[in-house]
């Protein structure tokens, strides 16, 4: 498996091929359904984003809350497809990868060749697992969406296939 | 008349609440174990390695199998015979709530479904049905959303070849896809009403999948397993661990069929008190 440490270049995202076992350290934001909703209402007012989405990668995760003595709880991806509404905005805003588990839509696959953007797998269902591989947590934005709000996730080693690479080749039609 | 506290199904609730997110259920663990063996492709034989290795560090660690500890669904049969103290409803949204704050689980529940707001812990979903005897049987199944969000209800002819009805079952898998955590347990509800054939297809996934099968659950199994989803829909042998059938007497002019599919994380805690 290729290490693979944070933030990704443009140089190291197009060297990145479909299918490829990857081991990311670095920094990745976490937002679903609910922050998704609420950065794009603020692109579209026109409004400053409470987060530079500037060469980030969002991981589509909810983690459940933190037991005692742990950095972290459960930590799976959530199915990325609830997110294609949104995330064609976001490529476009700046956001560099996406993390998460399942298909994409035509147009996001789209956007990905674009703007040059990659889109990970996690491994599903496997939230305890991947809570191992997270070194801190830190709340960023919207405390109030409890799981859904924006955390900043320090991890080592997570494991992730990649998706859609950025050609626009996708895992699941190829 | 036997009376139970409502405080004591409370109790009860709370720690099957937990059991059922941290110890993998034992059949689908067999089941996963079966399927690791029978397995060809290297990348599903790892995925079911690493799913094997996940229900471990969670039953170790007191973590969730998975974040989407679900929308708490709890069937309580109440023997007929068996007064509460108290109220049975509130006592049993009580127990869910209790235990998934103590278990540090994930508050996934929007009280208004169309303003959304903030997530919280109740209400659960409650089944309740009244049977002879002087117990209370209590289960929890925590039904994660990535695998609800793929239910489907048909509402058949009655005249139709079962053929009709294997296919709209197996475009339910495929329209699944690797999208809600392959490795699935496919439960089907046949008959009844259309509510009721939804409801009897989410029992079917209390079913142990090591029981023995009927015919159509065992070529259902097998065809299912032709699709080359596989783990994390990458393809392999292993789609599916199992498929559990429900069925019940329904109307002359309806063959009602209904498809709860539940991600390779099939959790459920039961006891009888």
């Amino acid at each position: 498996m290729k290490k693979i440490y944070l933030p990704l270049t443009k140089e190291s995202i197009t060297g990145l091929k479909v299918g490829e076992e990857l081991l990311l350290s670095g920094v990745i934001y976490t937002a679903r359904d609910q922050a998704h909703k609420r950065l794009i209402e603020t692109i579209k007012k026109h409004k400053k984003l409470p987060i530079d989405l500037k060469s980030k990668i969002i991981y589509y995760c909810g983690p459940t809350a933190t037991p005692k003595g742990k950095i972290i709880g459960s930590c799976g991806p959530t199915t990325a497809s609830r997110m294609d509404r949104f995330a064609t905005i976001l490529i476009k805003a700046g956001v560099k990868g996406m993390i998460g588990k399942g298909r994409r839509s035509n147009e996001v696959t789209r956007a990905i060749k674009k703007h040059k953007a990659i889109y990970l797998l996690a491994p599903a269902g496997l939230g305890a697992l991947l809570s191992t591989k997270v070194k801190s947590k830190e709340l960023i934005v919207y405390p109030e969406l409890g799981p859904e709000a924006i955390y900043k996730l320090k991890v080592r080693d997570f494991p992730v296939i990649v998706g859609i690479d950025s050609r626009g080749k996708d895992i699941y039609k190829i | 008349m036997r009376t139970i506290k409502a405080s004591f199904i409370s109790k009860i609730v709370s720690d099957l609440s937990q059991e059922a997110n941290f110890v993998l259920r034992k059949d689908v663990l067999l089941a996963l174990k079966l399927a690791l063996k029978k397995e060809t492709n290297e990348r599903a034989k790892s995925l079911l390695e690493s799913i094997i290795e996940n229900a471990n560090i969670a039953k170790d660690e007191k973590l969730a199998i998975c974040q989407d500890t679900g929308l708490p669904i709890v069937f309580a049969e109440l023997g007929q015979d068996v007064r509460i103290e108290g109220d049975l409803k509130t006592a049993i949204i009580k127990g869910v709530e209790a235990g998934y704050r103590k278990g540090y689980l994930r508050n996934s529940i929007v009280q208004d479904p169309l303003a959304r707001g903030k997530s919280g812990y109740a209400p659960c979903v409650i089944h309740i049905d009244i049977v002879r005897g002087n117990k209370l049987k209590l289960t929890v199944l925590p039904k994660g959303f990535g695998c609800e969000n793929k239910s489907k209800l048909k509402m058949l002819e009655p005249t139709v070849d079962i053929k009709e009805i294997k296919q709209f079952i197996l475009n339910c898998v495929k329209d699944a896809g690797p999208d809600a955590c392959p490795p699935y347990v496919v439960g089907v509800g046949i008959g009844g009403t259309a509510d009721y054939a939804m409801l009897l297809a989410k029992k079917a996934l209390l079913k142990e999948i090591s029981r023995p099968k009927t015919k159509l659950e065992r070529e259902l199994l097998k065809e299912i397993n032709k699709l080359n989803i596989g783990p994390m829909g990458l393809g392999g042998k292993t789609t599916c661990l199992g498929v559990n059938i429900e069925t019940y007497p329904t109307h002359i002019a309806g063959l009602p069929v209904a498809v709860n599919i539940s991600c390779h994380a099939l959790r459920s805690a039961t006891k009888t008190i």
